[in-house]
C-alpha cells in the first residue's frame, strides 16, 4: 500500500520533497516537534505540515493520532501498531520498548475534522476500495479545493464504479462551492441532484442562496425542490420502517407476556422483570466473554439467547412451583403476588449488581447503517426485527405443532378434562409459565441492545406489554403480533405531527375507543371458553 | 335515631371500626395539644399530619374496595380520580398563594410567569374559590367515571380488559399532566402552599383540623358504604360480582347498576385526593403513575377485599409499613419486606387480614386456598370463580 | 348502647397507643451529631442517587475518622424516599422532627427539592442539594452546591461558538419535558438569540420521561443539522433516557465531528452503561470530571474505590458537590462553635472550602457556590478528556440574567435576608 503512494502522492499534494522517508531534518519532522508543545493549536498545524510534507511516514503516523496510538515521550514521538510494539514516527523504525514516559497525543473534535480532511488526502490512492470511498466522503464533506487536482487524477484512475461515483460528487461538492464558470456550475448541480440526499440537498441549498449567477441559482432551486419532493416521499417509507422497528420492540416486549397472560391467565406483574433477568444475563455472558474468550465476541449475543431463556425459565418455574400453582383460577390474585415477586426481583439486581446501568457492547454486526434506495437502516435494528420474527415463528411451531404445545392448549382451555385425559396439568403449568418466562428473557437479549440494562428495564415495558396483548386479544398469537405492528406504525406516523408525548396519548385513548368496539380485542377468542 | 339506625344494620368489625375512628378524632389531637412534648403519650404534629395522610389513602381504598369488592370491576386506574381531585385543591391552594410567589404575580402561579402565560388559562378559571374547587374535586373524576364507564359498561368490556383500560387511562393522564404545555406545572406539580381558606397550611392547628377532617371523611365515607353495600342495589352489585350474566337474565340492567357504583367510587376518591395535597403539600403526575393504583389494590386485598373496614385497614397498615421501613439500617432492603408480604397475604390469606381474622372461628383458611386451587381455569372475567369474599354481612352475622 | 361505647372506649385508647408508640419509637440517641441522608434507594432514580448514599457515608465515616465534629461523632442517617415525591416530604419531616438531624444532604431531581422545600422552611433546617438544576431560585434553608444554569449551560454553548469549538450556528435544544431542561433551553435560546443566532437555526423539542424510541427524533436532528451550517445538540436529556439515545446516534452513525452533542446531564456514571466507542468526541459539561489530575482528586478516587471495594467505580460531579458542601457544612458548624440552625446558615456564606480539581470554592450570599466550569469531550474508556476551562470559578447566579422575570433578582441572605431581592424596586419579592 504504502509502496505505491509516493507518485501520486507528488502530484496530488504538490510536496515539494520526494525522499522516500530518509530524511533527517525536514518539514515533516519540524511537524512532529509541535506535538511535544501539548497544546491542540500546535497540533492543528502539525497535522497540516504533516499531510503537506509528503513524508512517507505521515499516513500511519495520521491514522495512528486519528486511533489515539500516537504518544509523545520527550522529544520522540511513537506510535504503537496492532501488536502493541512501538515504532519512531520519525524514522519508521521500530522501538526496542515502549518508552515509559509516554503521553498519547490529545485530540478534539476541531482536529478530528482536520484529521479526516488530511488523511481524506492522503488515501486517495489507498489500494482499498473502502478507505477510498472514506476519502472520497470525507473531502465531499471538506470541501478542500487544494485536493481537486488530486481528485481529478484519482477520478481517472478509478477502477471501482461506487467509489468512482463518489469520487465525482466530491469533486462536484468542491466545485460547487467555488465554481469557476457556469457549465461547471451546473454540471456540479446535476451531479448533486442524483445523489439526492441530505447532503446534497444541504450543498444545494447553500448555493441557491449564496450564488450570484441566475441561471445556476434556478438550476439549484430546481434541484433543492426535486430533492425535498423525493426525500418526503422518503420519509413516509422511513416512517413506516420506524414503525416496524418500533412494533418488533413492542412485540418482543409482549411476546412471552401474550403465553402467561395470554394463554394462562396470570395476570403477570414480573414479566418486566424477567426481561430485566435475560438483559443481565446477556450482560454476564458478555463479561464471561471478555475474560475467557475475547476473540469469538461477536458471538456472545448469540450466546447469551440460551442463557437468558435458562436463566428466565429457571426463575419461572420457582415462581409457578412456589407461588402461582396456588393462584389457579383467581387471576386476580395473581396479580398481587406478582407484583410481589416483581418487586423483590427488582431490589434482588439492585442489591446483587447496583442500581447503575451495565454496559452491554453491540456486536460488529449490529452496529451501522446501511443505505437502501435513501433509506437508511440501521443494522441493530434490522437485526432486532429479524430476531424478533424468529422468536414468533419458535412460538407459534411449538405451540401449534408439537405434543408439548397441544398440551398446553388444552389445559389452559379446560384443565380437568385435560387431567382426565391423562395429561401431567401440573408438569404443562409448569412448562407453560416457563416457557413464557424464558421468552421474555430472550427478549432481554434484543433489548439490550437498544435501552439501559438496569433493574428499571422492566418497568418501562410492563404498560406497553399488556396493551399490546389486550389490544391484540388475550389468547392470540397473531393478534399480538398484528397489534404491535400496529401500535408501532401508528405512533411512528403520529409522532412527526404531534410529539412523542401526545402520540402515545393519542394511541392508548384510541385503544381504549377501540376496546369499547370490540371488547376482546382485535382477534377475540370465540367459544366458550372466553365468557364465562 | 338516625344514627341509631345505622348504628343496628353494623356487624361487630363496623362497631369497633367506628369506635376507633371516634377514638383517633377525639384523643390523638388531645394528645398533640394538651400534652407536653415530654410526655410519653404526646403525639407529634408530624405524626398527625402522616395519620391524616395514611386515612386519605384508606378512603381511596375504600372506594376501590367499593367497585371491585363489591363489584368485581377491577379498576387499575383509581389512582387517576384521586390525583385529579388532588389536582383541584391543588389550583385552588396555587391560587391562594396570590402575590407571594417568587415572581410576585398577582394572579398567576410561579410556574405560569416562568413559561411566559400572559393570562390564567381558562381551566384555571373558578379555582380561587373553594366551593368550586371542591365540587370540582368531586365533578371532575365523578364525570370522567361517568363517561369512561358510560362507555364501557355500555359495550360491556369486562374482567381483564377493563383492569387494563383503566390502566391505559390513568397512564394517557400521566402522560398528559407531564407535559409542561399541559398548563399544571408539569413534572414539578403545583406545591409550596400558602393558606387554605386564609389559614397557614403549615400551622399546627390547620393540620390536626385537616386531620380530623379525614376521620371524618372515612367515617362518612365507611358509612356511606355500608348504606350501599347494605341496601338491595348493593345485593344487586354483589349479584353482577359473583354472576353477572345471570343478574342480567333475570332482569337487572347491569350497567347502570356498575356505572352508578364506578361514578359514586370515583367522586369518593376525588374527594380523598382533595384532602390528601394539602396534607402532602405536593401534587404532581406521578400520582397517576399506574403503580399508585396498583398499590392501592393491594391495599384492598391484603387488608380484606369486600370488606369496607378490611380496605382501610390495609392502606393504613401497608402504608404504616412502608414508612416504618424506608428509615434507618432497613432502607435498602424494604422492598424485599413489602414484596414478601404482598405474596405471603396472597398464599397464606387469601381474604386478607380481616378475612382472616373473621374466619379463625369458621376453620383454617388453607382450606379455601386448597378448593381454589381445584377450581377449573382458563377464566379471564375478573368474577372470582371463589364466591365468597366474605361480606362482613354472613361471616360475621354467624359468628354473632 | 354501653356494650358500645366500652368497646370505643378500649379501641380508642389501642388507637391512641398506636400513635403514641410510632411517635415514641425513635429514641434519641446521646452524644452524636446527627445528619440526614435523603436519597433514593429504590425507585426509578435509584440508578442515581444510591452513590451520593454512599459518598456520604463515606465522607462522615472519614470525618469521624478524624475526631467527628466540635468534639462529637457524626451519625448517618439513612433514609429511602423511593423516588416518590410525596414520601421525599414525608421523610424530610421526620428527619427533622423525630430523628433530630443538625443538616440534611439529599435530593436529586428538582420535583424532589420543590416537595421538600416547604418542609425544611416550615422546620427551619439545613438542606445540602448537589446536582446541578434550573435556578430560579434561592431559599434561606437550601444550600446549592451544584451548578447553576451560569455555570454550565452557558459556557458550553460559548465555548460551541468559538473557533475551538467549530463555529457552531445551528443548534438542536433536546431535552426531557420538565422544569430543567425548559429553563435551561429558554435561557439558552435567549442568549443565542442574543448572540446573533436566526430563530429559524434553534430547533426545541421536548420528549417524555424514560423515552425510549429515538429513531424519529434523531433522524430529525440528522435532517436539521444537513442544513449548510454547523450544527450541534444540546442535550438536556435526563438519565435514563440518554443510553437509548447516545445508542441510536451511533446506530445513525452520527459523530462528533459532524454533529457534536454537548450534555448537561451525562456524566462519568451513565457512560459506564454505554459502548463509548461510537460517541468519543460528544462533550459534556461539568464542573468536575474524574479524569481531572490533581492530587486531591486523586485521592479522592482512590479513598472511594477502597470505599465501595470495587476497582471500577467511578466518580461524578454532584458526587463532588457532595464533598464540597459536607467540608463546608463541617467548617460552618466548627467555625460558629454550634449545630444550631440559625447560626450555622449565617455563617455558612464566606465559607471556602477545596474542590477536588485544585480550586477552592466559596459559599456565596445567594446560597450558591463557586465552582470551575468544564467542557469534556469523551474518550474511549468512558471518560473525559477536558478541551476547555473557564479562567478562574465562575460564581453561581441563583436567578438568570437572560429571563424577563429574574433579570432584576438576586439572592442575598446575609445583607439583604432575602432570596429574590429586586434592584430595580430595592424590595423583596
Amino acid at each position: 500500500m504504502l509502496r505505491s503512494v509516493p507518485i501520486f502522492r507528488l502530484l496530488a499534494l504538490a510536496a515539494i520533497v520526494l525522499n522516500c522517508g530518509l530524511a533527517i531534518a525536514g518539514p515533516y519532522e519540524d511537524a512532529l516537534k509541535r506535538f511535544s508543545a501539548d497544546s491542540f493549536g500546535e497540533t492543528e498545524i502539525a497535522i497540516k505540515d504533516m499531510a503537506a510534507s509528503g513524508a512517507q511516514g505521515a499516513l500511519p503516523a495520521l491514522e495512528a493520532l486519528q486511533a489515539g496510538r500516537l504518544s509523545v515521550a520527550g522529544d520522540t514521538v511513537f506510535y504503537l501498531d496492532g501488536n502493541g510494539q512501538a515504532t519512531d514516527a520519525a524514522t519508521g523504525s521500530r522501538l526496542a520498548g515502549i518508552p515509559a514516559d509516554g503521553k498519547v497525543v490529545r485530540l478534539n473534535n476541531r482536529l478530528r475534522r482536520a484529521l479526516e480532511n488530511a488523511l481524506g488526502g492522503l488515501t486517495l490512492f489507498s489500494k482499498d476500495p473502502a478507505r477510498r470511498l472514506q476519502a472520497a466522503e470525507a473531502l465531499f464533506k471538506s470541501k478542500d479545493t487544494n485536493a481537486l487536482p488530486g481528485l481529478e487524477k484519482a477520478i481517472s484512475a478509478e477502477p471501482v464504479p461506487a467509489v468512482k461515483k463518489a469520487l465525482v460528487e466530491a469533486e462536484a461538492a468542491i466545485m460547487l462551492a467555488r465554481p469557476a464558470n457556469t457549465a461547471e456550475a451546473l454540471g456540479a448541480i446535476r451531479t448533486l441532484r442524483e445523489r439526492g440526499d441530505q447532503e446534497a440537498l444541504a450543498q444545494l441549498n447553500v448555493a441557491a442562496t449564496s450564488l450570484a449567477d441566475p441561471a445556476v441559482r434556478s438550476a439549484a432551486e430546481a434541484a433543492v425542490a426535486a430533492i425535498a419532493q423525493r426525500q418526503k416521499l422518503l420519509s413516509v417509507v422511513q416512517n413506516v420502517w420506524y414503525g416496524l422497528s418500533l412494533g418488533s420492540v413492542l412485540l418482543l416486549a409482549a411476546i412471552g407476556l401474550s403465553i402467561t397472560f395470554g394463554v394462562m391467565g396470570i395476570i403477570n406483574m414480573a414479566h418486566g422483570e424477567m426481561v430485566m433477568l435475560g438483559a443481565y444475563a446477556t450482560f454476564l455472558t458478555q463479561e464471561m466473554f471478555r475474560a475467557y474468550a475475547p476473540g469469538w465476541f461477536d458471538w456472545s449475543l448469540a450466546a447469551a439467547i440460551p442463557v437468558a431463556f435458562l436463566l428466565a425459565a429457571a426463575v419461572g418455574v420457582v415462581i409457578e412451583r412456589g407461588i402461582i400453582r396456588f393462584l389457579y383460577g383467581r387471576p386476580l390474585e395473581t396479580l398481587l403476588a406478582t407484583f410481589g415477586v416483581s418487586l423483590i426481583l427488582q431490589q434482588s439486581i439492585r442489591t446483587l449488581f447496583g442500581p447503575t446501568n451495565r454496559e452491554v457492547t453491540a456486536p460488529a454486526f449490529m452496529s451501522g447503517n446501511f443505505d437502501l434506495f435513501g433509506l437508511s437502516i440501521a443494522y441493530g435494528r434490522m437485526w432486532i426485527i429479524v430476531f424478533t420474527l424468529a422468536v414468533f415463528a419458535f412460538l407459534l411451531f411449538l405451540l401449534k405443532a408439537t405434543p408439548l404445545g397441544l398440551r398446553m392448549r388444552a389445559v389452559t382451555q379446560n384443565r380437568r378434562m385435560a387431567a382426565s385425559m391423562g395429561i401431567r396439568t401440573a408438569f404443562v403449568d409448569s412448562a407453560t409459565f416457563a416457557l413464557g418466562s424464558g421468552i421474555a428473557g430472550v427478549a432481554g437479549v434484543a433489548l439490550s441492545q437498544i435501552d439501559n440494562v438496569s433493574p428499571n428495564l422492566g418497568q418501562s415495558y410492563i404498560i406497553d406489554s399488556f396493551m399490546v396483548v389486550v389490544f391484540g386479544g388475550v389468547g392470540n398469537l397473531w393478534g399480538t403480533l398484528v397489534s404491535a405492528f400496529a401500535l408501532g406504525i401508528g405512533n411512528k406516523f403520529l409522532e412527526p405531527v404531534a410529539g412523542a408525548v401526545l402520540a402515545k396519548i393519542a394511541i392508548l385513548v384510541c385503544l381504549i375507543l377501540f376496546i369499547q368496539k370490540r371488547p376482546s380485542g382485535l382477534f377475540a377468542l370465540k367459544g366458550r371458553a372466553v365468557e364465562q | 335515631m338516625i344514627i341509631q339506625a345505622l348504628l343496628a344494620q353494623l356487624d361487630r368489625t363496623g362497631r369497633i371500626f367506628i369506635a376507633v375512628l371516634l377514638g383517633a378524632l377525639v384523643l390523638v389531637p388531645l394528645a398533640n395539644f394538651a400534652l407536653p412534648e415530654s410526655s410519653a403519650f404526646h403525639v407529634p404534629t408530624h405524626i398527625v399530619a402522616l395519620t391524616g395522610k395514611y386515612l386519605c389513602y384508606a378512603v381511596l381504598a375504600l372506594s376501590l374496595d367499593l367497585v371491585w369488592g363489591y363489584c368485581g370491576i377491577l379498576s387499575l386506574g383509581h389512582g387517576a380520580f384521586f390525583a385529579l381531585g388532588g389536582y383541584a385543591m391543588g389550583m385552588y391552594l396555587m391560587r391562594q398563594i396570590g402575590p407571594r410567589g417568587v415572581y410576585g404575580n398577582p394572579v398567576l402561579p410561579d410556574f405560569m410567569v416562568f413559561l411566559n402565560y400572559k393570562e390564567l388559562p381558562w381551566f384555571w378559571y373558578g379555582f380561587d374559590m373553594f366551593p368550586f374547587a371542591i365540587a370540582m374535586a368531586v365533578l371532575v373524576p365523578g364525570l370522567l367515571a361517568f363517561v369512561f364507564g358510560w362507555l364501557a359498561f355500555r359495550s360491556r368490556v369486562t374482567g381483564v380488559y377493563l383492569s387494563i383500560i383503566t390502566q391505559a387511562m390513568t397512564y394517557a393522564l400521566l402522560l398528559a399532566f407531564f407535559r409542561n404545555d399541559m398548563g399544571f406545572g408539569g413534572n414539578n406539580g403545583l406545591t409550596d402552599f400558602k393558606d387554605l381558606l386564609g389559614f397557614n397550611i403549615q400551622a399546627q392547628g390547620t393540620r390536626v383540623v385537616l386531620y380530623m377532617l379525614s376521620v371524618l371523611l372515612l367515617l362518612a365515607a365507611f358509612l356511606l358504604g355500608r348504606y350501599v353495600v347494605t341496601s338491595t342495589y348493593g345485593k344487586v352489585l354483589v349479584a353482577i360480582r359473583d354472576a353477572e350474566s345471570r343478574t342480567r337474565f333475570i332482569g337487572y340492567r347491569v350497567e347502570h347498576y356498575k356505572l352508578l357504583v364506578f361514578t359514586l367510587s370515583a367522586m369518593l376518591a376525588g374527594l380523598a385526593g382533595a384532602l390528601y395535597v394539602p396534607q402532602v403539600g405536593i401534587i404532581n403526575p406521578s400520582e397517576f403513575a399506574p403503580t399508585n393504583s396498583i398499590e392501592a389494590v393491594i391495599w384492598v386485598a391484603v387488608g380484606g377485599r369486600g370488606t369496607l373496614t378490611g380496605a382501610a385497614l390495609g392502606a393504613v397498615l401497608v402504608n404504616g409499613f412502608k414508612s416504618m421501613f424506608t428509615t434507618g439500617a432497613l432502607a435498602p432492603y424494604w422492598l424485599f419486606a413489602l414484596g414478601g408480604l404482598f405474596i405471603l397475604v396472597t398464599l397464606v390469606l387469601p381474604k386478607g387480614i380481616l378475612g382472616a381474622l373473621s374466619g379463625i372461628g369458621k376453620g383454617w383458611q388453607w382450606r379455601a386456598l386448597e378448593s381454589a386451587r381445584h377450581e377449573d381455569t382458563g377464566d379471564l372475567t375478573t368474577a372470582s370463580p371463589d364466591p365468597a369474599p366474605q361480606g362482613q354481612g354472613n361471616a360475621t352475622r354467624a359468628a354473632a | 348502647m354501653f356494650k358500645l361505647s366500652r368497646r370505643a372506649l378500649l379501641a380508642s385508647t389501642i388507637a391512641g397507643g398506636l400513635a403514641l408508640s410510632a411517635g415514641g419509637a425513635f429514641a434519641q440517641s446521646g452524644d452524636t451529631i446527627k445528619v440526614g441522608i435523603l436519597h433514593s434507594l429504590s425507585g426509578t432514580m435509584a440508578i442515581s442517587e444510591t452513590t451520593l448514599k454512599d459518598v456520604m457515608l463515606m465522607l462522615i465515616e472519614e470525618q469521624n475518622k478524624k475526631g467527628g465534629v466540635l468534639g462529637k461523632k457524626l451519625e448517618a442517617v439513612v433514609v429511602d424516599p423511593a423516588s416518590n415525591w410525596p414520601l421525599f416530604a414525608e421523610k424530610a419531616r421526620e428527619l427533622i422532627t423525630q430523628q433530630k438531624v443538625s443538616a440534611v444532604f439529599g435530593c436529586w431531581t428538582s420535583v424532589s427539592r420543590k416537595s421538600v422545600l416547604p418542609v425544611f422552611k416550615e422546620l427551619n433546617s439545613i438542606l445540602f442539594y448537589p446536582v446541578q438544576y434550573e435556578g430560579e431560585e434561592s431559599e434561606r434553608n437550601v444550600f446549592y452546591t451544584g451548578a447553576a444554569p451560569n455555570q454550565q449551560a452557558i459556557p458550553a454553548v460559548d465555548y460551541l461558538m468559538s473557533e475551538e469549538g467549530g463555529l457552531v450556528k445551528r443548534w438542536v435544544l433536546a431535552g426531557t419535558d420538565y422544569v430543567y431542561p425548559r429553563t435551561t433551553n429558554k435561557i439558552l435560546e435567549a442568549y443565542l438569540l442574543s448572540k446573533g443566532v436566526a430563530k429559524e437555526d434553534i430547533l426545541i423539542n421536548y420528549t417524555p420521561f424514560g423515552h425510549s424510541d429515538w429513531q424519529t427524533i434523531v433522524s430529525d436532528i440528522v435532517k436539521f443539522g444537513t442544513a449548510g451550517k454547523k450544527t450541534a445538540v444540546v442535550s438536556t436529556i435526563n438519565g435514563d433516557a440518554n443510553v437509548p439515545f447516545y445508542k441510536e446516534l451511533a446506530n445513525k452513525g452520527v459523530k462528533a465531528t459532524d454533529i457534536p452533542v454537548v450534555a448537561f446531564s451525562v456524566g462519568e456514571e451513565e457512560l459506564a452503561g454505554v459502548d463509548t466507542k461510537n460517541l468519543v468526541g460528544h462533550l459534556a459539561a461539568w464542573n468536575y470530571f474524574e479524569s481531572v489530575k490533581t492530587p486531591a482528586n486523586e485521592a479522592f478516587i482512590k479513598q472511594w474505590q477502597a470505599f465501595k471495594k470495587n476497582p471500577k467505580a467511578v466518580t461524578n460531579d454532584p458526587m463532588e458537590a457532595h464533598v464540597i458542601g459536607f467540608n463546608m457544612w463541617v467548617k460552618a458548624v466548627e467555625k460558629a462553635g454550634t449545630t444550631n440552625v440559625d447560626k450555622v446558615i449565617d455563617t455558612l456564606p464566606g465559607i471556602e472550602a477545596p474542590n477536588l480539581t485544585g480550586g477552592v470554592s466559596k459559599m456565596l450570599p445567594n446560597h450558591h457556590i463557586t465552582k470551575p466550569v468544564m467542557i469534556g469531550e469523551i474518550r474511549p474508556d468512558g471518560q473525559f478528556d477536558v478541551v476547555w476551562q473557564a479562567k478562574g470559578l465562575v460564581a453561581g447566579d441563583a436567578w438568570s440574567k437572560y429571563l424577563d422575570g429574574s433579570k432584576d433578582l438576586i439572592g442575598d441572605w446575609v445583607e439583604k435576608k432575602c432570596g429574590n431581592y429586586n434592584t430595580k424596586t430595592g424590595k423583596c419579592g
